[in-house]
């Protein structure tokens, strides 16, 4: 068992004037949880460090045949530290534990035997899992919080979405990125009132942001569409893949990465799949499918919102994304991402985007089997899909990554219509 | 006209071709990183080629051509694009592109659905490996390409990575494999990464194109590339030059001025807009310092050749060989420091001749041997004694500072570093499957940029602002130092940025240090790399602590074996002299031993006087003086068990068992739970090299574990055997122990018949059963297994299934009673006899030798009883573990290092079994280690891969038997 006795717990009394650090991996999406995370008095502060520093301090404090995401969070918080902008006795860490079969679930060991080498060990660590592993006096999830949790990660799904889906197109450059800021300050300040956090408020404000965004200004022409799929921290991490975006939104893409309510559905899902493949109790069936319920609402309220206007490409609902993947591999495969990674680059392909990125952490394991391992029967079903496998870490550098993916975009290029001019091509 | 430009990384190509697309023009030459100036260059040429045209199209490509392009506004096509446009325009019909370059490796397949593939992070299989090789044994890729014709037989080698190849090569050079043999079997090597890296599941077929630098100039390379793949391939006219004249061909590229290009080309310096480290020195005083500090630790040289009585010490090493006279003082007589071309034996010869021929009054006392090459040099020359290496470095560092409690030695492929406890070596740290940063890699970089590794080193002693290349791997370090290029870096701070990632490696991923006070307060430094001022400066630097480097740091392993031989010197050397020495012969036979179903590769050397010294053993049974005596190992034990589930004849035919993986352990309960349902269960057969190939070109991943990676060959065989049902079920969980907080497997155990599925095309013809299996519930078991069964089969009851599975667990707990029973009595007979014992802990399929490849045998031919982690882990009681325990098999590990710290018996002791690419063991070799150092065990890991050669293993087992005085050589 896992030890508890040395383990600093987070008390009550700490929740008064601790600031809680939270590593930053989708910088939309965190930024309005941590509102919500203060409505019921607590602190929060994303971390803003990166560039080499924050390597350098996963490498010295994390084993180097560790996951990068380990290396780059656990660096990130060792980082920040040591940079002496935080009264050590009043601060606080906060990392995610998911609990499954993954590595993953163990970051929060690594990150204390860190603290542990950098004698930092009375600082505590908080677990945010929904699974019962680590429990704090002074944090708790209860369910209002986590309702509201949840909701606003649709606004970050959304936003996210659709800025993706016009940003390459607008006539104003940067005004799909000045709406986007306007939305989060909007909600931020809706937030910061108790406003914006009810289902309702919810759908309603995401109605508006699609509202917003189809009024912008567009000229629609042929570009390449590609779609990032990969371990969830490299994936949307610019820290962890490199600002893989923003490369490929200079080489004249656009870019759909999806969204993260779906997989907090494949999260809880599995929970039901287990019962469902080897058996287990009614009881506890019934109670995680009102979660599950409860997210689809969710997940619903942005797929109709990104509906109402034509121009966008909604993202699939779970449901139909999990139809979709199983000819390819097996519902019981849920360890990290499992096969909604899987599912990911068939529904992608589906809906226009079949030049892929999947991007991982070098040696992650699941990706063998998910990622890498499942390219071959998704080139069967789509001989179109054009899929180049990324790895990132440490070692990794970017030229060889940006060469590989430039391969890929060239590929790509071939299959646009034909009205393109000589420079993009000459840009191969 | 239209200027193809092809920025590779080590060479420069280009083509100017006309309006027909015909060649008017071309150019090859290697560019040893002046990429500006050699490309201006060659722009110059082609304008003075052609007077009267100023004015042509230009497009750049290659892997390092992207940066050139990017800040000069010339069109950019990437490579691999290039190639394919090239192809479709000159071969039409081409099926398949193999192309090798300098760091890269691609392979294209035209026809049917593109696909392209280029190698991984990895840089096995292409001309900086080949090249590597060579330099390794001495000789240029073209005489290899010429001894390769005259071979008799392929070693094995690994194939993955140069490091890998380097520590399966050197070891037969040093038995005295014949480099003809060595150089096809290197050639072998490179296609079988090829293959396993890129083909990815698609079989290569058809017409075949082999382009790039490797494949044109080598054309035993190519027959080897025929060979394996049973084809003819075909190598074109021009085939250096596909990338450039794709990229002239690619539309789009714009008019540029000749003159004006390579006048931007030559003014473009880039940016320097790299990371950089600390200077190294600051100023020449404060190296003047450095150097008078470092002088003043120092073994004298006497120069007397007068009669006395003297003691000799050799090191035959990876990569150098070095050997050393004293006399009674324990100064130095004579030195010899040479570059190992192989083998050490006449090196050692001719060094023994040239000292009794210059002191022929000095009476030899004893002598040792030490290092790679210690027992062929020991029975080569009657040399008295050998010893390990680390102990060797010891002694020697012992005499410099009596109170050393910690040694570093970064020699050619090997770091070395040992923590001394109460004048006992008490922990060690070897790379075991990376040599990152060691000499040999300088010593390579330093040669691409044709310098010698001494100069290329000092010339970063003065660099303003090192690049800061991190701690990475070699093959990584080239594309890192190709990125620092690109960014505009000099080589002096090239030279000191690789200097400290020398430092930093040995640091953070060998010791894996976070604080100089990790390491101890009184450190010697040595190893020939260390001889390097800018490598010791940066060590110094990034500790913060002066260290020790005696001025014969490069001869420390030689002259810490003559001090050895000098204090354990019998009245009469054995060692050949100079009469003896005269008659010497030397001839190597390479054969294969039959003794077992290893088939080891032997070399048996011959001697003048018919002695003879057998290599490439994995085992002591070819070997004359081999008695057959008793040997205590669970892991046999283990074997013999599992053999004994034979097909039984059933009325439903047969069903096939892959075995691999976690099957190692569930063998005894599919077995049962089919044969009860009137199945005859038959498994595919015993590992080997043979097998492992058959299945190679159906991996996905290549970084996978190895043991993931031979399912594939296991599948392959049923496959060929006939076989119409394979059962491979995933699994999530596995049972429950009730040791930690949860029972899962690896994702790689549990999920592998997914991509056995998805990427072995064949497996669509048979009944292939890979359901989602839940065996941690025993009572549900048999409803959904019976679901399972009924999607395949017809008249299987739920009544039959039930009553299988119940037999089936009764098996499976009865197959683990009996191994915790035998590891129980083997504990107890150790005890009984005094017998060192080694807990040789892994995972259950590390039982298969293709795996382990024979490390229990090895442990048991040096004296120990060997048990698995799974014979004694019921022993301990539930406990807190600093991780979430939350896999089955890496539970039994815990418990196993948790019982052994307990028990507080030096006579047993842990090692670990790690597959290299095993994320899973991050997490647990910590965990592991911590256990048995909070309690101030020694902590012992093997990295396993593909690697076939013990000799590293062999080092640090002989390393822990001498730190704890145990085994059979403590008792002589």
């Amino acid at each position: 068992m896992s030890q508890e006795m040395e383990r600093v717990e987070f008390t009550q009394e700490m929740k008064k004037d601790y600031t809680i650090l939270v590593p930053n991996m989708l910088p939309v999406h965190f930024g309005f949880l941590i509102k919500v995370f203060e409505e019921y008095g607590y602190r929060l502060q994303i971390l803003q460090n990166g560039g080499q520093a924050v390597v350098d301090a996963g490498l010295k404090y994390v084993h180097n045949d560790t996951c990068y995401p380990a290396l780059l969070v656990i660096g990130q918080f060792m980082d920040a530290l040591h940079s002496g902008a935080y009264d050590l006795h009043k601060t606080a860490l906060l990392i995610t534990q998911t609990g499954g079969g993954c590595r993953a679930s163990n970051y929060i060991h690594l990150l204390r035997k860190a603290l542990k080498k950098a004698g930092l060990e009375y600082i505590p660590v908080i677990s945010l899992n929904l699974s019962g592993l680590e429990k704090n006096s002074g944090f708790q999830l209860t369910l209002p919080l986590l309702r509201k949790a949840l909701a606003v990660l649709a606004y970050g799904d959304l936003l996210v979405l659709l800025h993706n889906q016009t940003r390459p197109y607008e006539v104003q450059p940067g005004s799909s990125q000045k709406l986007m800021d306007r939305w989060i300050d909007g909600l931020t300040r809706q937030m910061s009132v108790g406003k914006g956090l009810s289902l309702k408020e919810v759908k309603a404000n995401l109605n508006a942001i699609s509202d917003d965004y189809a009024a912008l200004e567009v000229i629609p022409r042929p570009i390449t569409k590609v779609g990032v799929v990969g371990e969830i921290y490299v994936k949307y991490s610019p820290l962890g893949n490199n600002n893989l975006e923003a490369f490929l939104h200079e080489q004249d893409c656009e870019v759909m990465v999806p969204g993260v309510i779906g997989f907090m559905l494949f999260k809880v899902d599995n929970r039901l799949e287990d019962i469902k493949l080897y058996g287990g109790s009614r009881a506890k069936y019934a109670v995680i499918d009102v979660l599950m319920q409860y997210l689809t609402r969710i997940e619903t309220a942005v797929i109709d919102a990104a509906k109402r206007h034509s121009r966008v490409v909604a993202p699939s609902a779970y449901r139909h994304v999990k139809e979709m993947v199983e000819p390819v591999i097996g519902y019981g495969c849920k360890m990290g991402e499992g096969w909604l990674l899987t599912a990911e680059m068939i529904e992608l392909v589906e809906s226009g985007y079949q030049n892929i990125v999947c991007a991982q952490p070098f040696g992650c394991l699941p990706n063998h089997i998910v990622g890498k391992g499942m390219i071959r029967r998704i080139k069967n079903l789509y001989p179109k899909a054009n899929i180049v496998p990324i790895d990132y870490d440490p070692g990794a550098t970017r030229v060889n990554q940006e060469n590989r993916i430039k391969l890929m975009l060239a590929v790509a290029r071939e299959s646009l219509p034909a009205e393109k001019t000589p420079e993009t091509l000459a840009n191969v | 006209m239209k200027i193809g430009l092809d920025v590779g990384s080590t060479t420069l190509k280009c083509v100017v071709l006309d309006q027909d697309e015909k060649i008017v023009y071309q150019e090859y030459e290697r560019h040893f990183s002046r990429i500006t100036e050699k490309a201006a260059g060659m722009l110059r040429r082609i304008e003075k080629a052609f007077p009267q045209t100023h004015q042509m199209q230009i497009a750049v490509s290659g892997s390092a051509g992207m940066g050139l392009a990017e800040n000069l506004g010339l069109p950019f096509v990437q490579e691999v694009y290039a190639t394919r446009v090239a192809v479709n325009r000159l071969l039409p019909g081409t099926d398949v592109v193999i192309e090798l370059g300098g760091e890269d490796a691609k392979i294209l397949f035209l026809q049917g659905g593109l696909e392209v593939r280029m190698n991984g992070s990895c840089a096995g299989g292409t001309g900086a490996f080949i090249d590597q090789m060579a330099t390794l044994l001495n000789i240029t890729p073209d005489a290899m390409n010429e001894l390769a014709k005259d071979y008799e037989k392929i070693y094995t080698i690994a194939s993955r990575c140069g490091v890998f190849a380097k520590s399966d090569i050197q070891p037969l050079l040093n038995q005295g494999a014949r480099k003809n043999d060595v150089s096809a079997s290197i050639f072998a090597a490179v296609v079988n990464q090829t293959i396993a890296g890129l083909a990815q599941g698609r079989v290569i077929e058809g017409k075949v194109v082999y382009l790039g630098g490797p494949l044109t100039f080598l054309s035993e390379l190519r027959a080897a590339f025929d060979r394996i793949l049973g084809l003819t391939g075909v190598c074109p006219e021009n085939s250096l030059y596909y990338v450039a004249m794709g990229a002239a061909m690619t539309p789009g590229s714009q008019e540029f001025d000749l003159e004006q290009a390579a006048e931007k080309i030559t003014s473009y310096t880039a940016k320097e807009n790299y990371k950089s480290c600390e200077p190294l020195f600051r100023s020449q005083a404060e190296y003047d310092a450095f150097c008078a500090r470092h002088a003043a630790d120092m073994v004298p040289q006497v120069d007397d050749t007068g009669a006395r009585e003297v003691y000799i010490g050799i090191d035959a090493g990876s990569t150098t060989v070095k050997a050393v006279v004293i006399d009674q003082d324990e100064n130095i007589i004579c030195s010899r420091y040479l570059p190992n071309s192989g083998n050490p034996v006449p090196l050692i010869r001719d060094f023994l001749t040239d000292f009794y021929r210059d002191c022929p009054d000095a009476k030899v006392l004893a002598s040792a041997s030490t290092g790679y090459g210690e027992e062929i040099v020991k029975n080569a020359f009657g040399v008295d004694f050998g010893l390990v290496e680390t102990i060797a470095h010891y002694t020697a560092a012992e005499k410099f500072r009596p109170d050393v409690d910690f040694i570093i030695d970064i020699g050619g492929q090997d770091i070395k570093c040992f923590k001394i406890r109460n004048h006992v070596i008490d922990n060690i740290f070897l790379n075991e499957a990376c040599s990152s940063g060691c000499g040999s890699f300088l010593q390579t970089f330093a040669g691409a940029l044709g310098d010698s590794i001494a100069d290329f080193a000092q010339k970063g002693i003065f660099a303003d602002r090192p690049v800061d290349l991190g701690s990475r791997c070699t093959v990584f370090m080239n594309s890192s130092v190709k990125q620092a290029q690109k960014d505009g870096a000099a080589v002096e701070n090239i030279s000191a940025g690789l200097s400290i990632s020398v430092v930093k490696n040995a640091l953070y991923k060998v010791i894996r240090a976070a604080s100089a006070d990790d390491l101890g307060e009184h450190i010697v430094v040595q190893g020939g790399t260390f001889l390097n001022d800018a490598v010791l400066r940066a060590f110094e630097q990034e500790i913060g602590r002066d260290v020790v480097r005696p001025n014969i740091s490069g001869l420390m392993g030689a002259y810490g074996a003559a001090l050895f031989a000098k204090k354990h010197a019998k009245a009469q050397s054995s060692l050949l002299n100079a009469e003896q020495l005269k008659e010497f012969t030397h001839k190597v036979q390479a054969v294969t031993c039959r003794g077992c179903s290893n088939n080891c590769r032997l070399t048996i050397n011959t001697f003048n006087d018919g002695r003879r010294f057998i290599g490439g053993n994995r085992c002591e049974k070819p070997l004359a003086n081999y008695t057959e005596s008793e040997r205590y190992s669970l892991y046999d034990y283990k074997r013999e068990l599992l053999e004994s589930y034979r097909p039984q004849e059933g009325f439903r035919g047969k069903i096939a068992i892959p075995m691999g993986l976690n099957m190692f352990e569930l063998l005894p309960f599919w077995h049962t739970f089919f044969t009860r349902l009137g199945f005859e269960v038959v498994t595919s057969p015993a590992s080997n090299r043979k097998l492992y190939l058959k299945g190679q070109a159906t991996i996905p991943s290549d970084t996978v574990c190895f043991p993931a990676k031979l399912m594939h060959g296991h599948i392959q065989s049923l496959l060929d055997e006939g076989v119409d049902t394979i059962f491979y079920p995933c699994l999530s969980y596995n049972l429950d122990e009730g040791m930690g907080d949860n029972h899962y497997n690896c994702p790689v155990v549990a999920y592998y018949p997914e991509v056995i599925g998805a990427n072995v095309a064949q497996m669509q013809k048979v009944r292939y059963i890979d359901d989602y299996v839940g065996l941690h519930r025993r009572k549900d078991f048999p409803v959904f297994m019976h679901k399972i069964l009924c999607k395949y089969f017809v008249d299987i009851s739920q009544k039959d299934v039930k009553a299988a599975a119940d037999a089936a667990y009764g098996e499976y707990e009865t197959y683990m009673a009996k191994i915790r029973k035998k590891g129980e009595e083997y504990l107890a007979l150790a005890k009984e006899k005094n017998l060192p014992v080694i807990v040789l802990a892994g995972r259950p399929y590390h039982l298969d030798p293709e795996v382990n490849h024979g490390i229990d045998t090895l442990i048991c031919d040096l004296g120990a009883v060997v048990v698995s982690e799974d014979s004694v882990s019921h022993l301990a009681d539930p406990f807190p573990t600093k991780v979430l325990n939350q896999w089955t098999y890496h539970s039994r590990l815990y418990a196993a290092a948790k019982l052994v710290g307990d028990w507080q018996d030096p006579r047993i002791n842990l090692v670990q079994l790690v597959s290299f690419g095993c994320g899973v063991d991050a997490i647990t070799t910590d965990e592991v280690r911590r256990i048995l150092e909070e309690k101030n065990r020694i902590y012992t890991q093997i990295k396993i891969d593909e690697i076939t050669n013990l000799g590293a293993v062999k080092i640090r087992l002989r390393s822990l038997f001498a730190a704890l005085g145990l085994g059979k050589e403590a008792a002589q």
